[in-house]
């Protein structure tokens, strides 16, 4: 058994050549941080031109190709790739597994994801520029009248979907054959069962997305009709099929986030968490609902009203596991000896702004408001509230945690804190003023506005710039740490964690329960 | 599952390292890079302008399926040195079981999109319902019926390539849907349903023969299935050239065009996969010498996978050419 107990192997070839899921979780953690600046990047361009009304820095043009590109690389580049990182760094050492269940194709996962994005990037530079129909890439706008680059665009969506899809059986795969002798299901730490439900997701609709690019594909370049009227098709059937995939895409990207909410919480309270098992089952619930409320995102198109009641009263019961999620996150607290170290702010941050997120999600699931609010700002402001204090906050939060373990020592606590804050702080100056523009009328992705969205679009982009600039701090903070931080030889680093994945040395060894370690039957979980 | 035995490897394998996941993406990655200049080449190019579209593309591919040879190769070489648990062999099913899945799914979308532009799309093309109020007077004079006999821009007079199907002919002999009963010899999707539904069966037997330990059964039964397979294809090729050359229906004629090759053309590019797949498992066996009683997973996997085509044959059979 001599190789198993290698360390990494040297130089450039450990990170092109390897099998171990803590180098390719670490992979896929850097590059999403990579994609998060890049993608964070295109939003600042966007709000240097939106900073004051009338044309001030970009073409028209290349401002829809910013939208566009801000929007495929945050979700596809950045948040997706993240939570994988942390489901290759945590899933086998909280379930007591050696590795992931098939190592070879994990390590394929990760590695199509760069290349690909590379080219979608190179996209800016080719004739007609970079797609620019939205991230949501309708129909027309996406076939009739997109520019060449969009073969390109197709093809990358292709291939992260396969990425996607190879990646959650892995998961799925890991789950269920590898754990412990004695972890059963229901004493599995809430962050695998969330990503398994997620992963159960992707490998449902990746596949759809597949088809709905695909149907593009022929209709640019092989004169098919899908999304034509003039040949029989429907425009409308494009959204059909990409809110098919989209709807759940939303839960795939905040499910991990409740997991590593629910993890971290409970460590901070020194409670366990509150309803376990509703947890468990809240979570499955809404991945189902999320398979029927697709057309939610498409009230205005002119379906008939029993689909429009139908969607809206299927969206609207969506809140009720999600309030059962963040009443146990209050309760578990309730009473709690509580300390608010970095993950801990983060994770209230995101209860708070979280449930600000789903209310307004309510708000838009009600078919006849929805014709007011629909494509204004008031739905940007609804889905960064859910995406980046939700998916984005938990994400800082969960490398907060587990970072002391992944590297052997331990943040700057103040310089963390400094990071919640001014994140805090400048996410919601950018995003709380988004929904008086949006009810008051402001469309989004038009790079002018009205004058008297004004003041608020200057008080955006500043909060915008803010936040930007706080994530350079996160940024050094993770590499100060690394390259200095303060040692720590506790295994546990922090009094309240549960878990196996806190049983083992700090910083974990590169290859961890190799023999599969005793899970104690009357053990209840926290 | 987990508990430890003497046996040096039944621990669970994780490989060391490997430059197979490298590999696989430089071809995955430049084969698509050339597909899609290929297509834009096509679509968008200048004629005039010299381009390696296709050397990229085929390079790629080479390479890809190259790698992925290599792949299954060391997969199977690790297998006959016993360094597969009974634990690692369930991931490999795992994997195998949720792949399908996948597939499964990606066919649901456009099964899917043939329900919502038949059921919903063309009446409401056609003014039906409060959907289509409008559209008496965007597409003036269409009646819907599927197939169509028009597509709405040839009911209005904008001319585009003739949408000759069973609608605007009533034999069967220049139909993809069953016509007259007293024809039924004439219709190859019949035929290709008898030709799939048996290969399903014939690969079962072959199942049954590797299990008794009956290599020659197996390998009798499965070489009919891939012969089986061949001939489905065949058939499919001479009834796209029926399509295309006599009934004029094409890819451009519509959406009957567009849902029924787009459905039929995934399932027969599948049932191709399948075919290649079981055809290396009778390659293996007669060559190899590979599987045993006990051991036979990559034939197994090729199997689901052949029963999935089959399946799905079903439903296309069922909506596309029946219903």
């Amino acid at each position: 058994m001599g190789d198993h107990h290698h360390g990494p192997a040297k130089g450039l070839s450990r990170w092109l050549f390897t099998t171990n899921h803590k180098d390719i979780g670490t992979m896929y953690l850097w590059f999403s941080f990579a994609m998060f600046i890049l993608g964070g990047f295109f939003a600042m361009v966007i709000r240097a031109e939106l900073f004051q009304p009338g044309m001030q820095l970009v073409e028209p043009a290349f401002f829809n190709q910013m939208t566009t590109l801000h929007g495929l690389v945050m979700v596809f580049g950045a948040i997706m790739p993240s939570f994988v990182g942390l489901a290759n760094w945590l899933i086998p050492m909280m379930i007591g597994a050696p590795d992931m269940a098939l190592p070879r194709m994990n390590n394929w996962s990760f590695w199509i994801l760069p290349p690909t994005f590379l080219l979608l990037a190179s996209t800016l530079f080719m004739e007609g520029g970079a797609p620019a129909f939205g991230w949501t890439f309708y129909a027309p706008l996406s076939t009739t009248y997109a520019p060449p680059s969009v073969t390109f665009f197709i093809f990358s969506v292709h291939v992260l979907g396969l990425s996607s899809i190879m990646g959650s059986i892995n998961i799925i795969a890991t789950v269920m054959n590898m754990r412990a002798p004695g972890m059963t299901y229901m004493k599995m730490p809430l962050f695998v069962w969330t990503w398994l439900i997620t992963a159960f997701l992707l490998v449902a609709v990746m596949p759809v997305l597949a088809g709905a690019v695909t149907m593009m594909l022929m209709d640019i370049h092989f004169g098919t009709s899908f999304f034509s009227a003039a040949g029989g098709g429907d425009p409308v059937l494009f959204q059909h099929v990409f809110w098919f995939f989209g709807h759940p895409e939303v839960y795939i990207i905040i499910l991990p986030a409740f997991g590593v909410v629910s993890q971290i919480i409970p460590a901070f309270s020194r409670k366990p968490l509150f309803g376990y098992d509703s947890m468990v089952y809240a979570t499955a619930s809404i991945a189902f609902l999320s398979f029927i409320v697709w057309a939610h995102h498409m009230y205005t198109v002119g379906m008939p009203v029993a689909g429009e009641l139908f969607f809206m009263y299927a969206t609207m019961l969506i809140a009720v596991p999600t309030g059962v999620k963040v009443f146990n996150w209050v309760t578990t607290m309730w009473r709690g000896a509580l300390t608010f170290e970095t993950p801990m702010l983060f994770c209230i941050g995101f209860l708070v702004l979280f449930t600000i997120g789903g209310f307004t999600g309510l708000m838009l699931s009600i078919a006849p408001s929805d014709f007011q609010y629909h494509d204004s700002y008031f739905v940007v402001a609804h889905f960064h509230y859910v995406m980046v204090a939700g998916a984005v906050f938990s994400m800082s939060a969960a490398v907060y945690y587990w970072l002391p373990k992944w590297c052997g020592k331990m943040y700057n606590e103040a310089m963390g804190k400094t990071h919640f804050w001014i994140s805090f702080i400048g996410f919601n100056l950018t995003f709380f003023p988004q929904h008086f523009v949006g009810l008051a009328g402001m469309p989004r992705r038009i790079p002018d506005y009205a004058l008297q969205f004004a003041d608020f679009n200057m008080m955006s982009s500043i909060g915008a710039f803010i936040y930007g600039a706080s994530q350079i701090l996160f940024l050094y903070n993770v590499i100060a740490t690394i390259v200095a931080g303060k040692p720590v030889s506790d295994d546990k680093v922090w009094e309240g964690a549960e878990g196996l994945e806190w049983t083992v040395p700090t910083p974990a060894p590169y290859h961890t329960f190799e023999t599969p370690p005793r899970i104690d039957p009357d053990h209840v979980h926290s | 599952m987990t508990t430890q035995t003497s046996t040096e490897y039944e621990k669970y394998y994780v490989p060391e390292k490997s430059r197979l996941a490298i590999c696989a993406t430089i071809g995955l990655v430049l084969s698509i890079y050339g597909a899609a200049s290929i297509m834009n080449d096509m679509t968008f190019g200048d004629p005039s302008q010299p381009s390696n579209a296709w050397t990229i593309f085929l390079l790629g591919l080479f390479f890809f399926v190259a790698t992925l040879f290599g792949w299954f190769r060391t997969a199977i070489k690790e297998n006959i040195a016993g360094m597969n648990s009974a634990q690692l062999k369930k991931s490999y099913v795992l994997g195998m079981f949720w792949f399908i899945f996948s597939e499964v799914m990606f066919f649901f979308a456009f099964f899917g999109t043939l329900f919502y532009v038949r059921v919903l799309v063309g009446p409401w093309l056609a003014g039906e319902g409060e959907a289509g109020r409008m559209n008496h007077l965007l597409w003036e004079g269409f009646q819907f019926s599927w197939p169509p006999a028009t597509t709405p821009q040839e009911a209005v007079g904008i001319a585009s390539q003739p949408i000759a199907n069973n609608g605007s002919f009533t034999s069967q002999e220049t139909s993809m849907a069953f016509g007259e009963v007293s024809h039924w010899y004439h219709w190859l999707p019949l035929w290709n349903t008898i030709i799939l539904l048996s290969s399903s069966v014939t690969v079962h037997i072959a199942h049954m023969g590797i299990l008794d330990g009956n290599k020659k059964k197996f390998n009798l039964w499965l070489a009919i299935t891939v012969l089986l397979g061949i001939i489905f294809l065949y058939v499919q090729a001479v009834e796209y050239h029926e399509a295309y050359v006599q009934f004029g229906l094409t890819l451009n004629s519509g959406i009957y065009g567009s849902t029924f090759f787009m459905l039929t053309g995934f399932h027969g590019f599948h049932v191709a996969m399948g075919m290649t797949m079981l055809l290396i498992q009778l390659l293996r066996s007669l060559k190899g010498g590979h599987f045993t009683a006990d051991d036979h997973f990559g034939f197994e996997a090729s199997s689901w996978y052949w029963h999935f085509v089959d399946v799905v044959w079903v439903f296309l059979f069922l909506f596309v050419y029946i219903l």
